[in-house]
C-alpha cells in the first residue's frame, strides 16, 4: 500500500513537472475550460438563488388571493364580495387590495402602483423602489408627476425610498394612499383589484378555497403554492433554456478536448516512447495521463466556480441578469445571499470534468500503446 | 547468457511495404562482457538490440535472456524485465526537454514507488558518478553534447541494470568525448555490467574495452570475433 501510495505520488509529481513544461498549451487549456465551468455554473448558482430568495419572499405572503373574473378576465372587485368572504368559515382575516401598473415614458419603464396595508404615504406624497429612484434620480422631498386615467396631470412628493435588502420585490414599487391612487385610476370607492384572505388553519387552505369558489363562482382563487410554483417552472425554464445553450458550449469544449489529446504531437509521442522504452508500463503512462487531466480539469472546475460564485454572490450576475431574471425594463439590483448547494456542486462536476476524462482517455490509451522501439528507430 | 535462436523480425508484415529486418539470428553473447554489432546502415544492428533489450519482440524465433524465453512474455513482464536488467543509451540521447538533468535521470524509477528523496538521492549519486552532478539542475537542453550523453547514460543506470544497450553512442560526439565514453564504459564493465552497442566508429573497433564485435549484413550475422 504504501509502495503504491508513493508510486502515485511520484507519477503526480512527474504529471506537475510535465504540465509545467507546457505552460503556454495548458494555461490557453484551462482559461477555456474555466471560462466554461463559470458559465454553467454561474447560471446554476443564480437561477437556484432567485428559486431560494422568492420562497422566501412568498414565506409571509397571503395563503389565497381572491379575483373577480368577468369574461374570462381579471376585474374589479366590489366591497360587498369582501363582506361575504369574511363570513367563509376558517378564513381569519379579509382584505381588498388595491394595485396596478403604471407606464413612465420618461424612463420608459412599468412601475408597480400600491396601497399599502399599513403606514401609507400622506395625500400627495409616495414612497418610491431604488430602481424608480435611480431611472428618476428622484430623493425624498422630489417630485414626480404622472398622467391620470383622465389625461390630467398628479404630482407626488417622494416621501421615502426603499432599503436596498428587499430590492428582488421592491425596486420598481411605487406606493401610494388610497384616495391617491384612485384618483389616478378613476376607481370608485368600495371597488378593489383583488382581495388577499388569511386561514387559520394552513391545511385547510384548498378547502377554503372550495368554499369561496362555491359561494363566489365568478372568482379565481390563487393559491400561495401555485404562484410558488409558478416561480419555480418560470425559472426552470430559463435555467434550462440557459444550459441547453451552454451544453453546445461544453460538448464543443469535449471535442476540442479530444482533438487535443487524439493530436498528440510529434514531440509528446516521442516523450512517452522514451518513458516505455526506460520501463514505464502501459498503465503508468495512463496514470500519468489521468493524473494530467484530473488536475486540468480540476483546477479548471474550481477556478470556475469560484469565479462563478463572485460573479453571483458579489457582482450580482451582470453576465446572466437579463436572461434569468425576466422581462422587466427595470431590473432590481440583486445581489442573492450566498449559498452552496452540494448536489448542484456534484452535478456541475459530473457535467464538466467527467467529459473531459471520458474525451481524452480513448485518445491518451491509443498513444500510451506506441511501441517503446519506435525511439530507437 | 543471452541467447539469440533463429530470430526474425519483419516490419508492415502482409503490406506492400513489408520489410524484413532480421533474417534468423543465432547468437550467443556473454555477461560482464562488452559486444559491439557493427555493419552498414540497414544492417539490423539496431532491431537486433531492440529485440534483446525486449523493446519490440521477434516475429518468429526466441530471445532468451539466463535461460529466461522473454520474447513471448506478457508485455507487464516484459516491461519489468526490461526495467529491471535493461538500461538504454539512445543515439540522440532522447532526454526529455525542458526537465533537468537530475529529473531526466530520475525518470526510470518513477513508476518503482521509491520515497522521493531515495529516488532523489539515487540519481544525484548517478551523476556525480558521470562527473555531472554540478549540471542536475541544469535543464537538458542547455547541456552540450558529451553532457547529455552522461546524463542519458546516468538514467540507464538508475535501476542498477546488468546489461546497458548503446545505440551509436559516438556518433554525435567529436573525439575527445568518444574517448571519455570508452572509458566510462570501461569502468561500467569493471563493475561487472554486460555492454552491447551498435557502431560505425572505428574507434570503439580499436578499443580495448570491447571484448567482441559481431558484423552484420542484411538482417543476418556476417561474422563474429
Amino acid at each position: 500500500m504504501k509502495i503504491y501510495l508513493r508510486r502515485q505520488l511520484n507519477l503526480l509529481e512527474f504529471t506537475l513537472s510535465s504540465l509545467l513544461r507546457r505552460k503556454g498549451k495548458n494555461l490557453a487549456l484551462l482559461v477555456v475550460f474555466s471560462a466554461i465551468v463559470f458559465m454553467l455554473a454561474s447560471a446554476l448558482l443564480y437561477s437556484h438563488a432567485l428559486r431560494r430568495e422568492a420562497a422566501i419572499l412568498l414565506k409571509d405572503a397571503p395563503e389565497l388571493v381572491i379575483q373577480k373574473m368577468v369574461g374570462g378576465r381579471h376585474d374589479l372587485l366590489p366591497q360587498a364580495n369582501l363582506a361575504k368572504l369574511a363570513e367563509v368559515r376558517g378564513i381569519t382575516q379579509i382584505h381588498g387590495r388595491l394595485w396596478g401598473y403604471l407606464f413612465d415614458p420618461i424612463a420608459a419603464a412599468n412601475y408597480t402602483v400600491m396601497v399599502p396595508q399599513t403606514n401609507p404615504p400622506e395625500p400627495g406624497f409616495a414612497i418610491i423602489g431604488e430602481g424608480i429612484s435611480g431611472a428618476r434620480g428622484a430623493e425624498p422631498g422630489d417630485q414626480l408627476s404622472f398622467k391620470s386615467h383622465d389625461g390630467g396631470l398628479l404630482t407626488f412628493r417622494v416621501a421615502q425610498v426603499i432599503a436596498y435588502e428587499s430590492a428582488l420585490a421592491t425596486s420598481d414599487l411605487f406606493l401610494v394612499n388610497e384616495d391617491d391612487y384612485r384618483r389616478l385610476y378613476g376607481i370608485a370607492p368600495g371597488l378593489f383589484t383583488d382581495a388577499v384572505a388569511k386561514v387559520r388553519n394552513p391545511r385547510e387552505v384548498g378547502k377554503a378555497a372550495e368554499k369561496i369558489a362555491e359561494l363566489l363562482p365568478d372568482s379565481r382563487i390563487v393559491l400561495r403554492d401555485e404562484i410558488l410554483r409558478t416561480y419555480e417552472s418560470v425559472f426552470d425554464w430559463r435555467e434550462g433554456l440557459l444550459l441547453v445553450l451552454l451544453t453546445g458550449a461544453v460538448l464543443a469544449f469535449a471535442i476540442f478536448a479530444w482533438e487535443k489529446a487524439s493530436g498528440l504531437s510529434a514531440e509528446e509521442r516521442r516523450e512517452i516512447g522514451i518513458l516505455k522504452a526506460v520501463g514505464w508500463e502501459t498503465g503508468d503512462i495512463l496514470l500519468m495521463k489521468m493524473w494530467e487531466g484530473g488536475v486540468m480539469s480540476l483546477s479548471a472546475f474550481l477556478i470556475g466556480y469560484l469565479l462563478a460564485y463572485l460573479h453571483v454572490f458579489y457582482l450580482g450576475a451582470p453576465l446572466f441578469e437579463p436572461v434569468l431574471k425576466g422581462w422587466a425594463t427595470m431590473y432590481p439590483a440583486f445581489r442573492p445571499t450566498p449559498f452552496i448547494d452540494g448536489f448542484q456542486v456534484a452535478t456541475l462536476l459530473i457535467l464538466t470534468v467527467l467529459p473531459y476524462l471520458a474525451a481524452t482517455v480513448v485518445p491518451i490509451w491509443r498513444a500510451a500503446i506506441i511501441d517503446p522501439d519506435q525511439v530507437m528507430r | 547468457m543471452i541467447e539469440l535462436s533463429e530470430v526474425r523480425k519483419a516490419y508492415n508484415q502482409g503490406k506492400p511495404n513489408e520489410f524484413w529486418a532480421l533474417r534468423g539470428i543465432d547468437l550467443r553473447l556473454s555477461l560482464k562482457a562488452v559486444t559491439v554489432f557493427m555493419g552498414p546502415s540497414g544492417s539490423g544492428k539496431t532491431t537486433l538490440l531492440t529485440m534483446i533489450g525486449g523493446l519490440a519482440r521477434p516475429t518468429s524465433g526466441r530471445v532468451r535472456l539466463m535461460e529466461r524465453d522473454i520474447s513471448s512474455l506478457p508485455e507487464k513482464f516484459l516491461t519489468d524485465i526490461r526495467r529491471r536488467t535493461f538500461g538504454f543509451v539512445f543515439q540522440s540521447f532522447n532526454l526529455l526537454k525542458g526537465m533537468t538533468a537530475l529529473e531526466n535521470v530520475m525518470i526510470p524509477a518513477y513508476p518503482l514507488g521509491l520515497p522521493h528523496e531515495a529516488l532523489r538521492k539515487r540519481a544525484l549519486e548517478m551523476l556525480d558518478l558521470l562527473g555531472m552532478a554540478a549540471k542536475a539542475e541544469s535543464k537538458a537542453e542547455w547541456l552540450s553534447g558529451g553532457e547529455a550523453q552522461r546524463v542519458a547514460i546516468a538514467r540507464a543506470l538508475i535501476n542498477d541494470p546488468d546489461v546497458i544497450i548503446a545505440d551509436e553512442p559516438t556518433a554525435n560526439l567529436d573525439g575527445q568525448l568518444a574517448e571519455q565514453f570508452l572509458e566510462i564504459m570501461a569502468e561500467l564493465k569493471a563493475r561487472g555490467k554486460t555492454l552491447l552497442m551498435t557502431s560505425h566508429d572505428p574507434r570503439i573497433r580499436k578499443a580495448a574495452v570491447v571484448d567482441g564485435i559481431v558484423w552484420m549484413q542484411d538482417g543476418q550475422i556476417a561474422s563474429s570475433d
